[in-house]
């Protein structure tokens, strides 16, 4: 049995205005780290939201922990456990009574779960009496989770849970996600961040409520069909018109402090290029071979 | 149970934490009470008159020296023409003009009658109507007098005269406070009970905890329950001060049973509550939720009987109140405090309200949806 099927799940917005979820599906199994990557708007917290029950789906069905999320709700409601994107706690309660509600009202104690969040809440331990409302905001994401875990769900799902959290602290927090993993819980998360993807086990690209493509990141990467170059020159607004403009390139796309090429004919020479460069009055040019990342792998499969 | 324990400790704890629903629930019935019976008071009083003298005789002088002493009125001015008097209406310096003719006195001794005039700036309606009552029982009472002066005692007699001798049951000094002050306390628990319940669970749908909420396996009966005992208790509350507040300060000790009032506001409480639930499955902000019970307090506090009778009210104003529970509060307040009503006179009013309770609750309960 999987721990999440979707089934062509679908989500229309207004009267068949916005379709936000277009005939989604995929399957997740036990155990699995899987994310949903996409940007802002491409569905992910639509599905997340039919998945925990919060949410009817208009067309397909889906099912988690082979409970079906329309009729069933009520028994997957006490196996799930969910991160909303925003930080959905009592501001006015503690830290501590914060956790103990929740434990409570899934009929369970704090004790009773300890060594899942124990690694989480040590760090939260010091503020325990501090209202939640008053925590940093990699504080609140590791009180969220702790209050997402305290019952032990079979599933957890967290969406965006490191959007708007700082580097350090996203790093942290994709540590505490390996750490659960190896507590055999399923963790389904999205994320607009490309470069959180290869922390994943498998990864669905998702945009405007289409999914692309199901796959392991390394998969995902090796599909890529064209080899890259990463190129830098001193100025680089005008090395991405000229590259633009040259008939032997392929796609090119901005990639931080590099443009990342590929070119029409794969046997292409380094020198060649750099010498076409040079002639249309580029300096500092720098160009090398890149490996594909997802960003990379998404955007081309946009383009398409 | 555990599980609504847990949720009215939850509840309690956000309410002692939220300073300003403390000094709410606390100050706004202990203010109000002392502030408003005084200010909102029908009695009339300093209604100022314009009085023009065209006779200057000791008659009009005297009835002059009336009026004033009356306590009711205030000369505002003693002119000598209509025209100039009425610059004092138009000023609204002046709300009544009163005009004595030139012979009034020689016209009324040799005729045995006389005229006078009298203006009334309406704008203000009651104002108005009171004065001009006063002002006419005034005059009537000063003709009285000079009949007795003029006429011998011996030809008064066989007219005959009704004379009417009003007798004030319940409130026998038409104390307003006295007829007020149970009525602004029934509006007062109306406010809280209503308001408080309605921000609640909209204030969760804002700050997003009812998502968090709707994930687990709460029942929703127990999370309406949770929301509904902790304002239940302190609608009591406030109305417990209310009580407390009216004995001190305005003697007001009620004539009927206590326990009677208080089994009345329970079930009152439940259904004020279940019509603030109501409104916040509707609303997604608390602004939206404000907006919507101001405009429905507004109808409830107008067409209440607080300040006007129902009685005198359109047929279709009427109708209209008998969906408006806080008019059976306010009548009931009134038959238990001053009239010492006992459950046989009011048990119609509280299986109304009962009606109330469950249908609205009802209603919000199958309002609130956990799925979207």
């Amino acid at each position: 049995m999987k721990a999440v099927t979707l089934n062509g799940l679908s989500k229309v917005y207004g009267k068949g205005k916005a379709i936000a979820v277009n005939k989604v599906s995929f399957e997740v199994s036990n155990g699995e780290l899987f994310g949903l990557i996409g940007p802002d708007g491409a569905g992910k917290t639509s599905i997340f939201r039919m998945l925990t029950t919060l949410l009817l789906p208009d067309g397909g069905s889906a099912s988690v922990i082979g409970l079906d999320v329309v009729k069933d709700h009520k028994k997957i409601r006490s196996r799930v456990g969910y991160m909303p994107g925003r930080f959905s706690l009592y501001p006015d309660l503690t830290v501590e009574e914060n956790l103990t509600f929740f434990a409570t009202i899934f009929n369970t104690r704090l004790a009773e779960n300890y060594h899942l969040i124990k690694d989480i809440y040590i760090q939260l331990e010091p503020f325990k009496k501090r209202m939640a409302g008053k925590l940093s905001g990699g504080m609140k994401q590791k009180l969220a989770l702790c209050c997402a875990l305290i019952h032990k769900p079979a599933v957890l799902f967290l969406d965006e849970p490191t959007t708007g959290v700082d580097p350090v602290s996203r790093r942290e927090f994709w540590e505490m996600l390996k750490q659960l993993k190896q507590q055999a819980i399923t963790i389904v998360v999205s994320t607009p961040y490309m470069d959180e993807a290869n922390l994943c086990d498998r990864i669905g690209l998702i945009q405007s409520g289409d999914l692309l493509t199901v796959d392991t990141p390394a998969n995902i990467i090796s599909a890529y069909p064209e080899q890259l170059y990463a190129v830098k020159a001193d100025n680089m607004p005008a090395l991405l018109k000229t590259l633009s403009a040259y008939d032997e390139v392929l796609s090119n796309n901005a990639f931080g402090e590099y443009a990342h090429v590929s070119f029409k004919d794969q046997a292409i020479e380094v020198n060649v290029v750099q010498s076409y460069l040079q002639q249309q009055g580029l300096s500092g040019i720098e160009l090398r071979r890149t490996p594909a990342t997802i960003e990379d792998c998404f955007i081309k499969r946009l383009s398409n | 149970m555990r599980t609504i324990r847990f949720l009215l400790q939850k509840e309690f704890r956000q309410i002692f934490r939220n300073k300003s629903i403390l000094a709410m629930v606390i100050f706004m019935p202990v203010m109000q009470l002392i502030i408003l019976p005084l200010a909102a008071n029908y009695e009339v009083k300093n209604i100022n008159i314009a009085i023009i003298d065209n006779d200057h005789s000791s008659y009009s002088q005297k009835l002059i020296a009336k009026i004033t002493a009356s306590g009711y009125f205030k000369l505002a001015a003693y002119n000598f023409s209509f025209k100039q008097a009425f610059k004092f209406i138009e000023q609204d310096q002046a709300d009544l003009i009163l005009e004595i003719p030139a012979g009034f006195e020689g016209n009324l001794i040799r005729e045995n009658e006389q005229q006078l005039f009298v203006a009334v700036n309406a704008i203000n309606g009651t104002k108005a109507n009171l004065g001009g009552a006063y002002l006419g029982t005034i005059i009537r009472d000063y003709t009285g007098e000079i009949r007795f002066d003029l006429v011998q005692p011996g030809r008064l007699s066989p007219q005959p005269v009704i004379s009417v001798v009003p007798m004030n049951w319940f409130n026998p000094l038409l104390n307003y406070k006295l007829f007020m002050v149970p009525g602004i306390l029934a509006i007062l628990v109306t406010m809280i009970g209503g308001f408080l319940s309605a921000l609640n669970i909209v204030k969760e749908k804002e700050v997003g905890t009812i998502e968090q909420i709707n994930v687990t396996p709460i029942r929703k009966h127990h999370f309406i329950l949770g929301k509904l005992i902790p304002f239940w208790i302190l609608g009591n509350v406030v109305f417990s001060i209310g009580l407390l507040v009216s004995w001190l300060i305005y003697d007001i000790v009620p004539l009927g049973s206590i326990v009677l009032l208080y089994g009345f506001i329970s079930v009152y409480l439940l259904a004020v509550l279940g019509f603030g639930l109501l409104v916040s499955t509707y609303c997604d902000t608390q602004q939206q939720a404000m907006f919507i019970m101001f405009f429905f307090m507004m109808v409830f506090i107008l067409m209440g009987g607080l300040f006007t009778a129902i009685d005198s009210m359109p047929q279709w104003a009427k109708v209209v109140t008998w969906f408006n529970p806080v008019s059976y509060l306010i009548e009931v307040m009134r038959m238990v405090i001053l009239k010492g009503s006992g459950l046989v006179d009011i048990w119609k009013h509280l299986a109304i309200i009962a009606g109330f309770a469950v249908v609205l609750n009802c209603w919000a309960m199958l309002n609130y949806k956990k799925t979207s």
